[in-house]
């Protein structure tokens, strides 16, 4: 119990947020939507991480996420140089276009 | 004595130094090589048989061959009297043919190599005689079965030929099967193979076992000595080369039953069934041989048969019990076979290589030696005295009437027959006047010395090779027996009383004499001459001459099952089932492959799908178990 | 404060949470991908109000600060970079989106049965009660953590160079 809210209501937030996250992954062609949703999935895990930092009173989660988030940052910029060189080669950010790798 | 340990060691090199540089020298200095080496072992024999005491046996041990287990089986060479006697004959006889041969093979290609072959042949049944153990002598069983193979398909371009000597491989084999599990019996029942051991201690081991043993033993006999029914090798054997079908078919290889039957004498004595067996098969193949012997037309081939013949009847007195008679007999028969046959060969070589005794006739004018020499030999065989042959055979005879009359009519049925097909080929080959070409006639030549002399030197044996076994009703020595006796602790002399004896050999040589003036006065006299055309014989004739359509029935009996089975094996087995699960599993392999290839399309979206329902599925694993 | 029978507490996280979820389904079923990310932004700030409530207060700072601050900006560069709108938007095909949505449901159906199965959690009492203030999650990071600190640097420079060398326009590329 964190302040009269018990831990498993924030495991079920963090497991809604991520599947919301897991479902767009899924369900968008558009490359740049794709990275956002993925960063709302690490989000989720950030949130748990925090709460259960609170709960056990350590501070590990919260280096933790602190870590996680230089992670995702780093992440991105390298992710969005890539995109824009695909952007450059194609014209265009539909991922239904990168087959290349298929047999 | 070390020397004992020479006696193969030549030959040996022989074959080694005959086969490496056979090619780079003359055919002179191959075939000096070759026949040299054979007389020097026989003179280190004569050494040793002039050394040895009586009764005396030397086991000279080599070397340690199998250690496993219980199984300690070293090489070794035993010489006693039996050994020492078989060695004289094999390296004496042998020496001869090799000088023959030197003429005979003189403008083949092949020259080095037949020396070569005769050599290693020499070699092995050195082994199989001086071996100290059944080991030994099934290694040198096994090896003049594979150099009777060699010389059999020497000219190996004729696929006949080829033929003939993997049926005589195959039907050795056979036999040889039983000999490997008779050695398998022994060495269950005794623990130890070597004959020092066994031949002196046979009942150790229960009267089934020693039965078991003895007959499985002499299935190999049957195939190795061409017996009923192994015997159909031996006539197709003839597709070798004269001094081959002389050296392997009569003297020596064929006679390695007979040595492996006296050696392990004790076994036959103790078992009166295997006995029985034996002297039943003898008798019976000796019958058979002769009657088939009777209508052949090759002179090879009558030969061939007149030796399954002999081998039948030197059998049927080792189930009689006559060990000491049956070993004279090879003897004798060494002498007067390898005399006929060398005759043959000479007469062959001055036909142009014609061997139809119906293109032939009147030669005695022209080749004066040959003919002289297969008279003696021919006299020999029918059991004339007083050449070697009478001698022996009556020997046998004898026993066998006093082990079971019903045998020793057949012995003597078929040594009549002997008598007869014997003149009848020496009446057509050598009398009357000639039947072939013009051109063969111009060809006539008697043969160089080289073939002569052998010939000579084995007529002079087969006419006074009787003196070894002088009978001893008549009050004089028995050599032979005298020298064997201390090898054959088992065997029991029968004694018939000295009438019975007389009127026996008064019997057999009356009879001979009579057949052989019936057959004078067939072919001289009447001048009967054989039948050209197949078709006009009569049912009887045909059946005999066509050898009682036996190799027809081996074929029917087994070769055409064989071929369907390999057919069906190959067909269905091999084709569609082992080929087609092999081939099969690859395709099948790349057919999964092709259709998981749509897994991976390059899209990412699929990936990702198939990635959360990957996590789904172990989620609710781990919800479910 | 008791309001029908929740406390503030209660409250406040009901809203906050309420918020989160609304904005980020928000972003994934929006059209125009502007829209998407300016969603994002609010969701981050939902995100960031529940550290506020967990007494993360540096670690909630940061979260605007980095993630609001910097990466949605970032996003919003390429964005206006490629000029995207909702015209020419890439659709998947309407069963796509069906399978994504339902796998999406099972997936939180399979975590939420996994986690019920899980044995009671319960707080470990040591450490005080302040983690979340600068000064004391400051203390913690630079002595037992100070490794993977300096590393992340090291990340954070090697991330750099890297966009660098992949955003890097060719000279030989044909001038568009």
């Amino acid at each position: 119990m964190i302040n009269g809210i018990s831990i498993n209501l924030y495991l079920l937030l963090s497991a809604v947020l991520f599947c919301i996250g897991a479902i767009g992954v899924m369900a968008r062609r558009n490359t740049i939507i794709l990275f956002m949703c993925i960063e709302l999935m690490l989000n989720a895990v950030n949130l748990l991480l925090v709460a259960f930092s609170c709960l056990h009173k350590d501070a590990t989660g919260q280096v933790f996420v602190f870590f996680v988030m230089a992670v995702a940052a780093s992440e991105v910029a390298v992710g969005l140089a890539i995109l824009s060189m695909i952007y450059r080669k194609k014209r265009s950010i539909d991922t239904a276009l990168l087959q290349n790798l298929k047999h | 004595m070390s020397l004992v340990s020479l006696i193969p060691a030549f030959p040996l090199l022989g074959f080694i130094i005959n086969g490496l540089f056979g090619k780079h020298v003359s055919k002179l200095t191959s075939g000096i090589l070759g026949a040299g080496s054979i007389l020097i072992a026989f003179v280190l024999a004569l050494i040793c048989f002039i050394n040895q005491h009586p009764g005396q046996a030397n086991e000279v041990i080599l070397f340690p061959w199998i250690q496993s287990g219980s199984m300690d089986i070293h090489i070794g060479l035993l010489m006693d009297p039996l050994s020492i006697l078989f060695t004289l004959i094999i390296t004496g006889i042998g020496f001869l043919i090799h000088v023959y041969s030197m003429a005979y093979m003189h403008t083949d290609e092949g020259f080095s190599r037949f020396f070569t072959y005769l050599n290693l042949f020499v070699f092995f049944m050195l082994l199989l005689v001086l071996g100290n153990s059944l080991v030994l002598t099934f290694v040198g069983w096994e090896g003049v079965g594979l150099c009777s193979y060699l010389l059999i398909g020497f000219w190996f371009t004729n696929s006949n030929y080829n033929a003939a000597a993997r049926k005589a491989f195959v039907m050795n084999r056979i036999g040889d099967l039983g000999f490997l599990l008779g050695i398998m019996l022994v060495w269950v029942s005794f623990g130890r193979l070597d004959y020092a051991y066994i031949t002196t201690h046979p009942g150790l081991a229960g009267t089934d076992v020693i039965t078991g043993i003895a007959i499985l033993l002499f299935i190999g006999a049957i195939g190795k000595s061409a017996q009923i029914p192994l015997y159909t090798w031996l006539p197709d054997a003839m597709a070798g080369p004269t001094p081959v079908s002389a050296l392997i078919h009569a003297a020596t290889m064929v006679t390695a039953g007979i040595y492996m039957v006296v050696r392990m004498h004790a076994f036959y004595a103790l078992s009166d069934t295997a006995s029985a067996l034996v002297a039943i098969i003898g008798g019976a193949t000796a019958l058979m041989a002769a009657l088939i012997g009777v209508l052949q037309n090759d002179i090879k081939k009558i030969l061939a048969y007149s030796t399954v013949s002999q081998l039948g009847l030197m059998f049927l007195g080792l189930g009689a019990g006559a060990y000491t008679a049956s070993v004279f007999h090879v003897t004798t028969h060494a002498f007067f076979k390898a005399l006929l046959f060398l005759g043959a060969g000479s007469v062959i070589h001055a036909m142009g290589g014609e061997q139809d005794i119906r293109f032939m006739g009147g030669l005695k004018k022209h080749i004066r030696i040959t003919f002289i020499t297969m008279l003696i030999g021919t006299i020999a065989i029918s059991g004339v005295p007083p050449f070697s042959g009478f001698f022996s055979k009556d020997e046998i005879l004898a026993s066998v009437y006093a082990y079971s009359p019903a045998l020793w009519l057949i012995g003597i049925c078929a040594s009549l027959l002997t008598s007869f097909y014997m003149f009848r080929m020496l009446f057509l080959v050598f009398y009357d006047s000639f039947r072939g070409s013009a051109d063969q006639l111009h060809h006539l030549h008697e043969s160089p010395k080289a073939m002569t002399i052998p010939l000579m030197v084995l007529a002079v044996l087969s006419v006074g090779g009787g003196v070894l076994g002088l009978p001893e009703f008549w009050h004089m020595h028995h050599a032979l027996k005298a020298h064997l006796q201390s090898v054959l602790p088992y065997a029991s002399t029968p004694h018939l009383n000295h009438s019975t004896e007389w009127m026996l050999m008064v019997l057999a040589v009356s009879g001979s004499l009579a057949t052989i003036y019936f057959t004078y006065m067939l072919y001289i006299k009447y001048k009967v001459r054989p039948e050209h055309d197949a078709s006009r014989l009569k049912f009887w004739q045909k059946l005999i001459q066509q050898k009682f359509y036996v190799d027809e029935l081996y074929d029917m009996l087994f070769r055409k099952p064989l071929d369907w089975c390999s057919h069906v094996f190959y067909n269905t087995l091999d084709l569609k089932g082992i080929h087609a699960l092999v081939n099969n599993s690859g395709k099948a392999i790349r057919v999964c492959g092709s259709m998981m290839q749509y897994i991976q399309n390059g899209k990412i979206g699929s990936y990702l799908m198939a990635m959360a329902f990957s996590i789904i599925l172990v989620l609710f694993l781990i919800l479910v178990y | 404060m008791n309001l029908l029978g929740y406390s503030l507490h209660q409250w406040v996280f009901g809203v906050l949470s309420f918020i989160t979820i609304v904005f980020a389904l928000m972003v994934v079923f929006s059209r125009n991908p502007v829209n998407s990310v300016l969603y994002l932004v609010l969701t981050f700030f939902g995100i960031a109000g529940h550290y506020l409530l967990l007494n993360a207060q540096f670690l909630a700072i940061v979260h605007i600060a980095v993630y609001a601050g910097a990466i949605m900006v970032l996003f919003l560069f390429v964005i206006m970079l490629m000029n995207l709108n909702a015209d020419d938007e890439p659709q998947k095909t309407m069963s796509s989106k069906i399978i994504a949505g339902v796998l999406g449901g099972l997936l939180l159906f399979v975590i939420v049965g996994v986690l019920r199965q899980t044995a009671q959690i319960l707080p470990q009492t040591q450490g005080a009660a302040d983690i979340g203030l600068v000064k004391t999650l400051g203390m913690v990071l630079f002595n037992e953590f100070l490794f993977p600190f300096e590393i992340i640097s090291i990340l954070l420079l090697a991330a750099l160079v890297g966009a660098i060398m992949i955003g890097k326009r060719e000279t030989t590329e044909s001038k568009l």
